[in-house]
């Protein structure tokens, strides 16, 4: 591997400055980046290791009633806080869906927001990919592209993004807290990841040396903690990205959906929030038909990019299933096969 | 390497024998602690780190490297390319012997396929070697690429598999086809399948002098040491493999790939220990995997549902390079008793690496369409699939009309039938549901392989302090060799199998033969037997020709060889130890040797096969098309089963390699560049651990005095067979979704609701 320099600063404010150079890029856990540099598919000069950083591995609850969750609290604590879990359902069940139960010991909350794509021709460093090298092309178009996006794509770049957690936060309105050249910002999650129009290599909205430093969710994503639901199909049950995956979370008020959220995943080059989908449902109760009707709107503007066309009717599916999950109550435990559409069999074991 | 300390055994269980108790696995405590040496553990001091550099481009030719940037990089030692490497002793084009395949040993430019090794980088470090492989940044001239089952103009292969014939009749197939009331006519795929044992190819070379010492997986020793041998140019005996414990072969171990010997040719340029191990994507190109199919079964059926016909073809594949056929038709030899039976083959050349043997060749390709098309003509006869096969069960192999050794598969079909609870199955598809609203499907497949035996030797001795010793070059590849070898040699030298020495796993020990074919248990086995009678008949000859003896005049045939001592066949009472027998002649030990190996009259008068019976139930999500397999039951019939615990640990994997094939397993190779796309564990998909069921395999108690000396049918491969079909059976049963392409994906059932 190309040799490189390794700094670990002792402030955020020191992290930043070093990460600010060109060639430098943060290092958390690594699950993918290290990855991505055995496969030459990232050279960077300069690694960053904030993972001694203070005060980044917390989870806090506000006085407003949001919660604070650190950048580099792991994946399985996360999943694992019992209050967490209880709060926002979806969320912890789409953490322990993503991954490997190793895996999710190491990733953090801020690296899985920035994973790169699956998609095998950025991996596959002898194929032109426009993300991995801008103007190359992309060998994706017109190759094996069948789990390929269906929403947001252009011609430049048909990619995904792989991420579970993020659907169901992008559902919840999450906002993430920046902190850069120019001291902190915060983003709505919804604005960090950028569909790939002309320049599919700019994948979010930050800036060189821009470390996010915590994801915060609203006081109003509490709300949906009755009715929220995280559902991936995919092609093992475990340790495999999502064909496709949706969040659905509803707040019921006397038999009517008074509020409704719901994104999708594996589906574009971002955490596909449906709110078209969430309009039809708002005020109405929540029925088959409803559910159906916001289905097809979410899909509305889907078109295949290759061999994917499957995944629009799949995805509807999806939507479907899950809005009827979410109505039907978050169960009291997660369930044994996290977002598996076999949660409910009997005498699983954990994936 | 320090003698293996293999784990003390708990006081087994025992009544009389070793062979038939279900021992742990003697290496198991060392594997568990990490203690097991594998080749890459091995650290000769002085040893560099190679690393290959592979082509990117399927076809074409390599016009520049550049080595000078490589060589900039710190650690790097020296790059191994075409035109700086050493001298092999002949052309590596040359097959020598039906058993060597071309490999590429930087023998000139031409790339032929994907993942070509085109240079090696030499360094200090393992990093620096990979980054060496980096900075050589090729450029080639590269030539349209042959992808697919349809890239060219077919033809039709002398031979598949190991020396078949490509086409085998019985009977007219036309008039039988012409003849049947129920026909059908469907064809199947099946996808590259590339092997991915934990353990990647690895070699730890050292030359000392003219002395050549590796240390490599290997699953077959001998055949290795022959092949470097003529290649470097050296004596067999100036050569020594270890190869004591392998992180699994399945076929891709056991003939000399190219790596290795890239790793033998940098330790000699460099004139250091070299180790050399692939990385995963790696393993996808050079050193062997299963190649793709497309089959056409045609069947017939008469009114009762007898088979009038089976017409069954394959096409495959070969590399542009060298020859080898998967020989998936060959499949429908042995099963179903039809009166008519064809099989043939034809292939397409593709910019591939050498597709090789990849656990159960042929066979498990071959099931899965056999399987599949029997379930379509059970249910185009209205027939349950289970009642459908008894009524063609084959009372002698069809294609041969000769008896079979031994058949046990009716027992298989009942006792794996009656655990299941198959009775209650509907006949119809798309009629069972669970409480949770999802379809169930229940669905089977008959298993076969063949009993096979190679040629093996053995060496046994009885020493003066009471014990025994057994060395045989055998292999364990994780299907624990360590274990039940030594149980048959225990058994042989009448002793304990704690006071055996058993010896295995190099290359300085007699020939065990190749571990493949399911025969490594029955050849080293049978040669362990034989030595282990040989040494005991030369200790009675001590015994009984020396009148001090109280076995005096009892003569060879008159004693028996237990618990350490040899006893009067005809008076329990007059017996004598091992110990006193050697010390009253003043010998140390006595040995002996003995020969595995198959018998031809015994072959041409009888088919020799094990059977099985898998039945399968899936879970499948009525919208999402999501499966699952939530059941499996696998009852086999192998002739003797010597380690119980082993043998179902075996078939367990075999099984669920099955669902592997029928649901996850595929490399996806881009249709233009030839390159495989998903040349990883994170994307080339197996089962987990939470997608595999809970398991049950019976094995049927079964006698086979043909097969070898101690009637053992081999378990390794044929747990893959019958379980993909009967895997893909049970989607069908639950959706009504006839599936013909493999690994079934969620799209293709997303086609009804």
């Amino acid at each position: 591997m190309k040799q490189f320099a390794y700094v670990r600063p002792a402030t955020v404010t020191e992290a930043v400055a070093a990460a600010a150079q060109p060639g430098a890029v943060y290092l958390a856990a690594g699950t993918n980046l290290l990855d991505l540099m055995k496969g030459n598919i990232s050279r960077p000069d300069r690694l960053v290791d904030v993972t001694h950083l203070d005060g980044l591995d917390r989870i806090e609850r506000l006085a407003d009633g949001s919660l604070r969750v650190g950048a580099l609290v792991s994946n399985a604590d996360l999943a694992y806080d019992a209050e967490f879990a209880k709060a926002y359902p979806a969320v912890a069940e789409a953490l322990l869906s993503g991954a490997s139960a190793q895996l999710r010991n190491a990733a953090t909350v801020g690296g899985n927001l920035l994973q790169r794509t699956r998609c095998a021709y950025f991996y596959d460093t002898a194929s032109r990919c426009n993300k991995r090298e801008s103007g190359s092309g992309c060998d994706a178009r017109d190759g094996e592209n069948r789990t390929h996006a269906v929403l947001g794509w252009s011609d430049r770049c048909i990619a995904t993004h792989p991420s579970d957690f993020c659907v169901p936060l992008v559902a919840l309105d999450a906002i993430v807290e920046i902190e850069g050249k120019n001291g902190r910002r915060e983003i709505a999650l919804d604005e960090l990841h950028r569909l790939p129009g002309n320049a599919p290599e700019r994948e979010s909205a930050l800036e060189p040396g821009d470390l996010i430093v915590a994801v915060r969710l609203p006081p109003a994503a509490r709300g949906f903690a009755a009715h929220a639901r995280y559902l991936k199909v995919r092609e093992r049950t475990s340790y495999a990205f999502a064909i496709v995956s949706a969040a659905a979370a509803l707040r019921i008020e006397n038999g009517k959906i008074a509020d409704a959220r719901l994104a999708l995943g594996g589906v574009a080059a971002k955490p596909w929030r449906a709110r078209a989908a969430e309009d039809v449902l708002k005020g109405v109760a929540p029925t088959a038909d409803a559910f159906q009707e916001a289905a097809w709107r979410a899909l509305t503007d889907a078109k295949p990019s290759g061999d994917n066309a499957y995944k629009i009717e799949l995805a509807r599916r999806i939507v479907m299933r899950a809005l009827t999950l979410a109505a039907a109550g978050t169960p009291a435990r997660i369930p044994a096969l996290p977002a598996s559409p076999f949660a409910s069999t009997s005498g699983a074991i954990h994936a | 390497m320090p003698e293996l300390n293999l784990t003390s055994a708990p006081a087994h269980l025992r009544h009389g024998s070793s062979i038939g108790q279900p021992l742990t696995r003697r290496d198991g405590v060392l594997k568990v602690k990490g203690e097991a040496t594998y080749a890459a553990d091995n650290h000769p001091p002085g040893m560099l780190f190679a690393v290959i550099a592979v082509a990117s481009i399927a076809h074409g030719r390599v016009t520049s490297l550049d080595v000078a940037a490589a060589k900039r990089h710190p650690g790097v030692v020296d790059v191994m390319t075409p035109d700086h490497k050493p001298q092999l002793a002949i052309d590596p084009e040359i097959k020598t012997n039906p058993f060597v395949f071309r490999m590429e040993v930087l023998q000139g430019n031409e790339v032929r396929y994907a993942n070509q090794p085109i240079a090696v980088v030499i360094a200090e470090t393992l990093e620096a070697a990979t980054e060496g492989a980096v900075l050589l940044a090729p450029r080639y001239e590269t030539l349209p690429a042959l992808v697919g089952l349809d890239a060219g103009k077919s033809y039709v292969p002398p031979v598949v598999g190991v020396g078949n014939p490509s086409e085998n009749h019985h009977g007219d197939v036309a008039a039988g086809l012409a003849s049947a009331d129920k026909q059908i006519d469907a064809t199947y795929e099946t996808p590259a399948q590339y092997h991915n044992a934990m353990e990647p190819h690895a070699i730890v070379a050292h030359w000392n002098d003219d002395h050549l010492q590796i240390d490599m997986p290997t699953q077959g020793l001998m055949l290795s040491l022959a092949r470097v041998a003529e290649l470097f140019g050296i004596a067999h005996d100036k050569i020594h493999i270890r190869s004591p414990f392998l992180g699994g072969g399945f076929g891709s171990k056991g003939l000399m790939a190219g790596p290795p010997v890239l790793g033998i040719m940098a330790a000699k340029l460099v004139g250091r220990p070299v180790k050399l191990v692939l990385r995963r994507e790696q393993m996808y190109g050079p050193v062997g995997h299963r190649a793709p199919t497309r089959q056409r079964l045609r069947i017939g059926a008469d009114a009762e549902g007898r088979l009038t016909a089976l017409d069954h073809h394959a096409r495959t594949v070969s590399s542009t390079f060298d020859d080898f056929y998967e020989p998936a038709a060959d499949a429908s030899h042995t099963l179903y008793a039809a009166p008519a039976i064809r099989t043939s083959h034809d292939a397409v050349r593709v910019n591939t690496g050498t597709p090789l043997f990849m656990r159960a060749p042929g066979e498990a390709t071959g099931s899965i369409a056999l399987e599949s098309a029997i379930d379509e003509m059970a249910w185009a006869c209205g027939m349950d699939p289970l009642a459908f096969r008894l009524k063609n069960y084959a009372e002698v192999e069809p294609i041969t009309g000769k008896p079979f050794s031994s058949k046990a598969l009716r027992a298989c079909y009942d006792q794996g039938a009656a655990r299941f609870g198959w009775a209650k199955r509907s006949l119809r598809p798309r009629q069972m549901r669970d409480d949770a609203g999802l379809l169930v499907g229940w669905g089977m497949g008959t298993a076969t392989f063949p009993a096979l035996m190679f040629q093996a030797e053995a060496r046994a001795a009885i020493r003066r302090d009471g014990t025994g010793a057994m060395e045989i070059g055998a292999h364990d590849m994780g299907q624990g060799a360590w274990t039940a070898l030594a149980q048959i040699a225990a058994d042989a030298v009448g002793l304990d199998i704690d006071s055996v020495n058993f010896k295995a796993g190099t290359s300085d020990l007699p020939d065990a033969g190749i571990a493949g074919g399911s025969a490594h248990t029955a050849t080293a086995g049978a040669a362990i037997h034989s030595a282990g009678a040989a040494v005991i008949a030369k200790l009675a000859d001590l015994a009984t020709n020396d009148e001090r003896s109280p076995l005096f005049g009892a003569g060879n045939t008159g004693v028996i060889a237990r618990d350490g001592r040899l006893i009067r066949r005809d008076d329990d009472s007059r017996s004598e130890s091992y110990s006193e027998i050697l010390a009253r002649a003043g010998v140390a030990e006595v040995e002996a040797r003995g020969t595995g190996a198959p018998n031809p009259a015994a072959m041409e008068e009888y088919a020799m096969h094990a059977h099985g019976a898998v039945f399968a139930e899936v879970k499948v999500d009525p919208e999402l098309g999501q499966i699952r397999v939530t059941r499996m039951v696998g009852a086999f019939a192998a002739g003797r089963i010597v380690n119980p615990h082993l043998v179902k640990s075996q078939l367990f994997g075999g099984m669920i390699w099955g669902m592997s094939f029928a649901l996850h397993e595929e490399a996806i190779t881009d249709r233009r560049s030839g390159r495989i796309m998903n040349a990883n564990l994170g994307e080339y998909h197996i089962p987990v651990n939470a997608d595999v069921p809970p398991l049950d395999v019976i094995t049927v108690e079964e006698h086979d005095p043909h097969v070898n000396a101690l009637g053992i049918k081999g378990v390794g491969e044929i747990g893959i067979t019958g379980s993909a079909g009967a895997v893909a059976n049970a989607v069908w049963h639950a959706t009504g979704v006839r599936v013909r392409r493999f690994p079934i994906r969620i799209e293709e059932l997303l086609t009804q609701r």
